[in-house]
């Protein structure tokens, strides 16, 4: 059985999930995270082990397409809809790390 | 009876002349040039104009590109060709569906005036069926909630009691429908979005079998669960809608393959010697309200008595459906919602670097349910979790699917509640997530076994508010689940308080 | 890495991650073109750029393409699924990546090394390649740019990832791994094989232990090389800063570090506060992929000639081991249709071969173009084993041949090289033993070592017009009185 969330978990989550919350939110969303995973006790409960998982409700296989060009997005609509753009590129602000 | 009348008299929910009109009716009528497709927009644009600021049922109305499309459909008559099943049938889309070019804000902030460039495929059919799009319907913000109090631009009030919520996620859609904004409207069910609010508006509301219509341009909430479908006034002209947006579309990798018969193919033909099972579980789930039990008992009774076999059957695994689902749901909706970040769309704020950016901006722009559920997907997907949570979730899916299949082994339709309660007032719920979530506790296992499920208005609860019925088939059933959804429809009682 | 650089003490142990970007028309789950070089974002569409409520439909060229890697590499083609790999990062427009993890399609094999040892190959999945970031300010340099620009028209190429098991032991080794799969994947039509351009990314798990252990040390993987130099550079830096830490006391911290090109070192990537949890799950827009056995098969028949193949047949016509410089070189480059030509006309293939793998190689620009017709080829290597030409007028022959085409028998007329028949050859001889009696008397008793005298009294009255080995030839008959 997993544990019952923590603020700190919470906190982590919201790292993770690129949320920033205030003090009170961490708090509110451990009380209510914390009752719905309560909630889900009943399946963590389950012997359920030799059942297996169903990812998509249908077994649909090979769903392929032709290797054939399609007409792309206007460049000017595409940039238009961005916060900031500079010499046609997305325009973000510094990053800190290399991508993992 | 409190707040509003309903059926009769003043208010949103009385509806008369061309708005109460069939979708069938106008179309019969605009393809046959009795009616034009104009005149019929104009007395929806009235109607939109007298109530809408108390529903509230749209983001955005879209007058000017309606009357356009309106003068084309006329046009086309005129010239003698023939516009479409849907001919100037005035429709509601769902605000997560994309329109190219017009607002699709899913009802959040982080969306706010975002154009896409692209029609999504139920939007590209539904032009092409000669329907008139009249306007962006409200709903929780990116599906996520069960009475529409979640938008970014306030809640839709039920147009039978403004005083409470018309259901959700997309109670903008049903309400719209139940108000004469629209005779069709298009909504999303992910565990109940489009049933749930469809019972608590007193219309009938269809979740199509997963892979019937095409989700490329619906704005993903849980993809493995999302699923377009109709709204409308009568089981026929859902039926209609649903045969307009159904099929195959080779951009959705989801998409069943292969032709379909028409979901009206049945139509017309009553329940006699059909089999109906009655869930025994959902009959009583928690919170089930007496009033809403009795009209399922009624309703079974009522099919009984035109012909059907109906007994009780049980589903055992329905009842853990509210956990997995809160484990699925929201696990696939904290990846789906990653794009929200500020780079290429959408809202920014400022942070000194990306990261900073990307905390601020998803603060800004998301409201409190969600991040409730990001952050509950986000936990349930994360190492160490993900077997006990997301893992098993998907385990108990496969156990329903099992027990739905030995169902209907013995049953052609199932029958349930659709909502435990009829609408509630606005704000009962919204401090207590888990309440909310119990909403969808008879919905959402045909979500998690990807079956078709519909609807209809059954009478009225102890409140005079209107109270639906589910009918659930297995997959690809949707033209059998429809004919005894159309019995029922044919011997429900109308309006009276329990 | 040889251990000789600190003694006997410690031993390399590497394993290698290939990226291969796939040379498809399209994207791996839109139509966007799949192209190199264009004007930022205009290969971009709703799917590609991740915009709300688009959906990935799989290229199916992209599957062929990863099912001949697979194939060539010995893999089991199997029934996959796809997960999604969820990460913050600008590059990647949906904020994670469409990528197999425990199911992919192609799970283990082998690749065969020039020198024969067999490198095992864990799997070879599909994923989807990101866009590309541009730092600006700070010299170009992620840490200390003011700000970045994203171009998302690499977004969504498809990739095919190629994991190795850790066999490989010397950055030398990784060298030829590499070598060695871009040559298969060039073979199979699967990539360009460009590694400057991207086409081809390297990333490499690097750990050590001691000499003779079975241990396996904590690793590092290194990652920014864009150069098989600077994968040897990259992986012998690396290797000695984790046996200075070891040998020193400390432990390796398990980590991903960048290779910096210009520093000629390696650094760690992250801060330690940033923990990586990809929350990896089924990606439910797409659907299993499950290629047919005719499928598998089809492309299994139509796979073509590999490099390894290619260097036995090389190796067993010019009757020398496959494991030889030259026969790898000749594959490496392509060559190999010369020593079938030469084999074709009944040449020497072993001189043919020698020839190719110096003078020809040695001329080849740096596309490895070249003007040198196959026949022609083979006609030169017979004209030098008749003694029609010297192996130095061959070679001068055959570098003009290269760089501007023709045959040899027109280049060698035009550059003056008169073939000596065999009787004119005769006569120069008698000519040299007669005006050297001493010395043939010498030779006649036996002294080999006079035999050198009078090829160079033949070189030098011929001009080094004449087939020097047909003259040895010539007075070992006249020794022996025939």
């Amino acid at each position: 059985m997993a544990p019952t969330i923590s603020k700190q978990d919470v906190a982590h989550v919201a790292r993770l999930a690129r949320l920033a919350l205030s003090e009170e939110e961490l708090e509110l969303y451990t009380t209510q995270l914390a009752s719905v995973l309560g909630h889900a006790r009943d399946i963590e409960a389950l012997d359920i082990a030799d059942v297996p998982p169903t990812a998509h409700p249908f077994p649909l296989s090979n769903v392929l397409r032709e290797d054939e060009p399609r007409p792309c997005l206007d460049r000017d609509e595409v940039l238009a809809a961005a916060p900031e753009v500079e010499s046609a590129r997305f325009r973000i602000p510094r990053i800190l790390s290399e991508a993992p | 009876m409190s707040g509003s009348p309903s059926g009769s008299g003043e208010g949103p929910a009385a509806l008369s002349g061309l708005t109460s009109l069939s979708a069938r009716a106008i179309a019969a009528g605009v393809r046959s040039g009795e009616l034009s497709a104009a005149a019929v927009l104009e007395e929806h644009l009235a109607r939109v104009e007298r109530w809408e600021q108390q529903v509230h049922a749209f983001n955005l109305v879209t007058a000017d590109a309606a009357r356009a499309r309106a003068a084309q459909v006329d046009a086309a008559v005129a010239a003698g060709e023939d516009p479409g099943l849907l001919a100037g049938v005035p429709v509601a889309l769902k605000d997560l569906l994309c329109t190219r070019g017009v607002p699709t804000t899913c009802s959040s902030r982080i969306l706010a005036g975002w154009c896409p460039p692209y029609d999504a495929t139920v939007v590209k059919k539904m032009a092409a069926a000669g329907a008139i799009v009249i306007g962006k319907a409200n709903m929780d913000e990116f599906a996520m909630g069960s009475s529409t109090e979640h938008s970014a631009t306030g809640p839709t009030h039920n147009p039978h009691d403004l005083s409470r919520v018309p259901g959700g996620s997309s109670g903008g859609s049903a309400a719209a429908v139940a108000a004469g904004f629209s005779a069709l409207a298009l909504g999303s069910d992910t565990g109940g979005s489009i049933r749930q609010p469809a019972a608590l508006c007193g219309v009938v509301g269809v979740k199509p079998t997963y892979g019937l219509v095409s989700r490329y341009g619906l704005v993903a909430f849980a993809s493995s669960l999302d699923q377009i479908g109709p709204f409308a006034r009568s089981v026929a002209d859902a039926a209609l809608a649903l045969d307009v947006i159904s099929g195959h579309d080779e951009r959705d990798s989801t998409s069943l393959p292969g032709e379909h018969p028409s979901v009206a193919s049945r139509l017309g033909r009553g329940a006699e010697d059909l089999r109906v099972g009655v869930i025994a579980e959902l009959a009583s789930a928690e919170g089930m309200a007496p009033d809403v039990s009795a009209a399922v008992t009624d309703a079974a009774e009522a099919l009984a008595a035109t012909g059907a076999k109906v007994e009780e059957v049980s589903v055992p695994s329905v009842r853990y459906g509210l956990s997995a689902y809160y484990m699925i749901a929201p696990a696939e909706a904290s990846s789906n919602l990653a794009r929200y970040d500020g780079v290429r769309y959408g809202l920014r704020r400022d942070g000194n670097d990306i990261t900073e950016m990307y905390m601020s901006t998803r603060a800004a722009g998301f409201g409190p349910e969600v991040k409730r559920r990001i952050m509950l997907g986000t936990y349930a997907l994360s190492a160490g979790y993900y077997d006990a949570y997301y893992g098993k979730a998907q385990k108990v899916r496969t156990l329903m699917i099992r027990d739905f299949d030995l169902a209907y082994s013995s049953f052609d339709v199932l029958l349930s509640p659709t909502s435990p309660t009829t609408a509630f007032p606005l704000g009962a719920k919204t401090a207590d997530p888990l309440a909310m979530y119990l909403s969808d506790v008879c919905t959402i296992p045909s979500n998690l076994a990807g079956h078709p499920a519909v609807s209809i208005p059954f009478g009225a609860g102890e409140d005079g508010l209107p109270v639906g019925v589910q009918v659930l088939a297995p997959a690809l059933g949707e033209p059998v689940m429809l004919q005894v959804a159309e019995a029922l429809e044919a011997v429900a009682p109308r309006g009276e308080a329990r | 890495m040889s251990s000789e650089a600190w003694g006997e003490a410690w031993e390399t142990v590497i394993g290698l991650e290939v990226h291969c970007e796939l040379r498809t028309a399209t994207k791996l789950f839109c139509g966007c073109p799949n192209s190199f070089g264009d004007e930022p974002n205009v290969n971009v569409c709703p799917v590609c750029l991740g915009l709300p409520g688009s959906l990935p439909v799989l290229n199916k060229q992209a599957v062929e393409l990863a099912l001949r890697i697979g194939a060539a590499l010995h893999s089991r083609a199997q029934s996959s699924i796809f997960h999604r790999k969820n990460y913050f990062y600008p590059d990647m427009p949906k904020d994670y990546q469409i990528s197999q993890y425990d199911v992919p399609i192609n799970a283990g094999g082998w690749l065969e090394l020039p020198s024969g040892k067999q490198v095992g190959i864990v799997r070879a999945h599909i994923e989807e390649d990101t866009g590309k970031t541009t730092h600006i300010g700070g010299g170009g340099r992620i840490h200390e740019a003011g700000y970045s620009l994203v171009d998302y028209n690499r977004a969504g190429v498809p990739l095919v990832e190629i994991v190795s098991a850790p066999d490989i032991s010397s950055a030398e080794e990784a060298r030829e791994y590499v070598e060695e799969l871009r040559g298969i994947l060039v073979a199979t039509g699967a990539s360009d094989g460009k590694m400057e351009e991207g086409s081809l990314r390297v990333d490499c798990n690097v750990s050590v232990r001691p000499a003779g252990s079975e241990e396996l040390g904590t690793r590092c993987e290194i990652k920014n090389m864009n150069s098989l130099r600077s994968l040897g550079r990259a992986i012998a830096y690396e290797a000695a800063r984790q046996v200075e830490v070891r040998a020193g006391g400390g432990e390796v911290q398990q980590e991903t570090r960048h290779w910096d090109e210009s520093e000629g070192r390696t650094h760690s990537m992250r801060s330690k506060e940033e923990a990586f949890d990809y929350r990896y799950f089924p990606e439910p827009d797409l659907v299993t992929l499950s290629p047919s056995e005719d499928w598998v098969a089809t492309v299994r028949a139509n796979l073509g000639v590999l490099p390894a193949e290619r260097r036995r047949r090389v190796a067993k016509a010019a009757r020398v081991p496959a494991s030889s410089e030259p026969v790898s070189t000749v594959v490496r480059l392509g060559l190999d249709g010369f020593v079938a030509a030469a084999v074709e006309a009944e040449a020497d293939a072993g001189l043919a071969l020698r020839r190719l793998a110096n003078e020809v190689a040695g001329e080849l620009g740096d596309d490895g173009g070249h003007h040198l017709g196959r026949e022609e080829f083979a006609r030169l290597v017979s004209m030098e084993e008749r003694g029609e030409l010297t192996s130095a007028q061959a070679r001068s022959v055959l570098k003009i041949m290269v760089a501007e085409g023709g045959g040899p028998e027109e280049v060698a007329g035009r550059l003056g090289f008169e073939a000596m028949g065999a009787g004119a050859l005769e006569a120069v001889v008698e000519d040299v033993v007669v005006a050297n009696p001493r010395e043939w008397g010498r030779y006649a008793a036996g002294d080999d070592k006079l035999a050198g005298f009078f090829i160079g009294k033949v070189k030098a009255a011929t001009g080094g017009n004449a087939d020097l080995r047909a003259a040895s030839e010539l007075l070992r008959r006249r020794r022996a009185g025939q």
